[in-house]
C-alpha cells in the first residue's frame, strides 16, 4: 500500500523545501524559521513537526532511534517508528551509539551525541516569549529588536513569589547572545546538553509550523540572574532502582499497591545499557 | 535665570491630527475640528520648554489635547508634525520622534516616566509590585535581581508603601495605592523627566491630597523635573511651578502660576481662576 508513496512519504519538493528551512535555521541558530507544515496521516499535535523534519532528512543510510519520555517502547515511539520504517525500509535501533537521527520528545539520550549525529526534537509550542505576548506580530518584533525584558521579567517575578525560579520544562536559553530559545519540552536538566555541542539539534513545530536549529559548538545559555545562578533538577542521594545510576534524569514513580517511592532512569535505553554492561 | 538653563525638555510645533485635513482647516476650525473636512486637531501647533527641577504644569478641560501631548511624548502616539528634543538624548539635537525602535524604549526607561490616569495602563497588574519596579530595570539592561529588589524597596519605602507588599500584586492595591506603584515604576531608573497625566483624577479628596503632597516629596528628594497635566486648576495650582493653559488643541496662555492666578489674560483661563475661588 505504500508503494503508492514517494520515498519517505513527502513529495521530493516538499522535503526540498522543508531542507531549505533547515538551512536556514542552522545558519541563524536559535531563530524560528517559518515553514509549510504538510499533512500526515498522523494528527498534528503527535509530534508532525519532528516526524516531517526525520522525513526530510532520511535516506538509506540512516539509522532511526525514536524517544517519547525517554522510552523507546511508548505507543508513540513505536508508531513513528512504524511509519518511518514502512516508507523508507531504514533500520531502527534502541541504541543511540547507532542511530544517525534520533527522534525525540521530552528527552535528549544520556549518552553524549556525537557529531554526525542528528537530534530531532518535537515541538509543541516554539515561542519562548508566547507566556507573556499572545500576538505572533507582536513577538517577531521582539524578536527582531531583542526585547526580552518579559521573559527576564517572568523569570524575576518566580524569584519573588516564590523565592526561586520554578519553571522546570521548556526552560528559555539564551543562543550566540542572539535569540531566546525554548528547548521546547525537555526538562531543564537537559539544557546543558545543548551548549557546545558535538550533534546537530532539530526543533519542529508541526501546528506551529515552525523549524529552529542548535548546530553543532553553539553557544546555549540558560536564562539566569547574574546573581542566582541556573540549577537544573538535583537528584542528590537518589538513584535508579535497576541500574543504581545516580547521574542521570530520574523519574519519580509512586508504587499505590505499596505506597513507595522510587526512582529510575527516564533513559530506559540508556538504563538497560548500563545493566547489561 | 531659569530661562538661562538648557531646557531638560523641548517641544516645537507639535502637530497631532485625525483625518487627512484640507487647505480650508485653518480659517474652518470650531474648537478643534475642521467644519469643511471634520479633521480633528487634537494637537495643535504646541512648544513648549521644561527647565531642570521645575514642575511645569498644564491646564485645560477635557478634550484640550493635554493626554495627546503627553502620549506623544512618550510615543504612545505618533505626531503628525513636530519635533522634541531631550537633554539627554542625541546631545538634545536629534529629535525623540526621529528614534530607532530600540532608541525609544531606551528613552522610555532611562529618560522618562509615564504616570497614566488609569493605572492598568501604566502596571502590570498581575505581578508583583516588587515585578512592576524590576521590569524597568531590567529593560535598562540589569540582570542583578538582588539590586533590583533593593531599588524596589527604595522606591516602595519612598512612596510610602510597605515593603511587606512589594510581592503583591496592584490589582489587590486601593486606586491611591495603584497611582503610588506606577509613581515607584516611573521612578525606576532616575529619569530625567517625570510625565504625570491626570495621576489624582477619579481618587477621593483625601487620597488626592496624599498622592499630591507625595508628589511634591519626590520633587525635592529627587530634583526631578515633572509635567503635571490636569484638568484641575486647584492641583496645578498646587505644585506647578509655571503653568500652560490649553484649549482646542492650543496653547492660549503661559506663565508663572502665580502670575496666571492673579492675572489671568485669556477670557477662558479668566473663566477657569474665577471657578477656582
Ligand atoms: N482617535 C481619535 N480620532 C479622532 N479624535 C480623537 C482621537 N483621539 C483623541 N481625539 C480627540 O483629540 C482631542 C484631544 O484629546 P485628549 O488629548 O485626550 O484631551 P485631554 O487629555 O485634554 O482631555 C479630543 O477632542 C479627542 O476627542
Ligand atoms: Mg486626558
Ligand atoms: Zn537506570
Ligand atoms: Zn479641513
Amino acid at each position: 500500500m505504500m508503494d503508492k508513496y514517494n520515498y519517505a512519504f513527502l513529495d521530493e519538493g516538499s522535503k526540498r523545501e522543508i531542507r531549505r528551512s533547515v538551512l536556514k535555521a542552522v545558519a541563524i541558530p536559535g531563530y524560528q524559521v517559518p515553514f509549510g507544515s504538510r499533512e500526515l496521516p498522523i494528527g498534528r499535535g503527535w509530534g508532525t513537526g519532528g516526524i516531517q523534519l526525520t522525513l526530510s532528512l532520511i535516506g538509506p543510510e540512516d539509522t532511526l532511534k525514536v524517544i517519547d519520555q525517554g522510552s523507546d517502547e511508548s505507543v508513540n515511539a513505536v508508531n513513528i517508528k512504524k511509519f518511518v520504517k514502512m516508507c523508507t525500509g531504514v533500520p531502527c535501533t534502541t541504541r543511540t551509539q547507532e542511530a544517525t537521527i534520533i527522534q525525540t520528545r521530552h528527552r535528549i539520550p544520556e549518552v553524549p551525541m556525537t557529531n554526525g549525529q542528528i537530534l530531532v526534537l518535537q515541538v509543541p509550542l516554539p515561542e519562548p516569549l508566547r507566556i507573556v505576548e499572545p500576538q505572533e506580530a507582536v513577538t517577531k518584533k521582539m524578536h527582531a529588536e531583542s526585547d526580552y525584558a518579559p521573559i527576564w521579567l517572568q523569570l524575576y517575578e518566580s524569584l519573588i513569589k516564590y523565592g526561586k525560579v520554578t519553571i522546570s520544562a521548556e526552560y528559555p536559553c539564551l543562543v550566540e547572545d542572539r535569540y531566546i530559545m525554548n528547548p521546547s519540552p525537555i526538562p531543564k536538566f537537559d539544557n546543558s546538553k545543548l551548549h557546545d555541542a558535538e550533534c546537530l539539534y532539530l526543533f519542529g513545530a508541526g501546528r506551529e509550523k515552525k523549524i529552529y536549529a542548535i548546530p553543532p559548538h553553539t553557544k546555549v545559555v540558560s536564562l539566569a540572574f547574574d546573581d542566582v545562578p541556573f540549577e537544573k533538577e538535583s537528584f542528590r542521594g537518589k538513584k535508579c532502582r535497576l541500574c543504581g545510576s545516580t547521574d542521570t534524569y530520574l523519574d519519580e514513580i509512586f508504587d499505590s499497591a505499596t505506597g513507595e517511592r522510587y526512582y529510575q532512569c527516564s533513559d530506559t535505553s540508556y538504563c538497560k545499557e548500563v545493566r547489561s554492561k | 535665570m531659569m530661562l538661562q538653563e538648557t531646557p531638560v525638555l523641548s517641544v516645537r510645533g507639535l502637530t497631532v491630527r485625525y483625518g487627512d485635513g484640507c487647505p480650508q482647516c485653518a480659517s474652518h476650525l470650531e474648537k478643534n475640528r475642521c467644519t469643511s473636512c471634520g479633521a480633528v486637531w487634537a494637537a495643535n501647533d504646541v512648544s513648549l520648554d521644561v527647565y531642570p527641577g521645575e514642575v511645569l504644569g498644564i491646564v485645560g478641560e477635557s478634550g484640550s489635547g493635554k493626554s495627546t501631548l503627553m502620549q506623544s511624548l512618550y510615543f504612545d502616539l505618533e505626531p503628525t508634525a513636530g519635533t522634541a528634543y531631550l537633554q539627554n538624548y542625541g546631545a538634545g539635537k536629534k529629535s525623540i520622534w526621529e528614534a530607532s525602535a530600540a532608541e525609544k524604549r531606551h528613552i522610555k526607561n532611562t529618560i522618562m516616566g509615564m504616570v497614566y490616569q488609569n493605572p492598568i495602563r501604566g502596571l502590570r497588574m498581575d505581578y508583583s509590585a516588587a515585578s512592576n519596579i524590576a521590569e524597568k530595570i531590567i529593560a535598562a539592561g540589569s540582570r542583578n535581581a538582588g539590586q533590583m529588589t533593593e531599588r524596589a524597596k527604595e522606591l516602595l519605602e519612598a512612596v510610602e508603601i510597605l515593603t511587606s507588599r512589594m510581592s503583591e500584586a496592584p490589582k489587590n492595591f486601593s486606586g491611591g495605592m495603584q497611582q503610588r506603584v506606577q509613581i515607584s515604576k516611573a521612578l525606576a531608573n532616575n529619569p530625567a523627566l517625570l510625565l504625570l497625566d491626570e495621576v489624582t483624577t477619579g481618587l477621593d479628596l483625601s487620597v488626592q491630597a496624599k498622592v499630591l503632597d507625595l508628589i511634591r516629596k519626590i520633587k525635592a528628594k529627587y530634583g526631578i523635573s515633572i509635567l503635571l497635566v490636569s484638568h484641575d486648576l486647584a492641583v496645578i495650582r498646587m505644585l506647578a511651578d509655571r503653568t500652560i493653559v490649553m484649549l482646542d488643541g492650543k496653547i492660549i496662555e503661559s506663565g508663572l502660576t502665580d502670575q496666571i492666578l492673579e492675572d489671568p489674560q485669556h477670557a477662558y483661563t479668566q473663566q477657569l481662576v474665577h471657578s477656582l475661588l
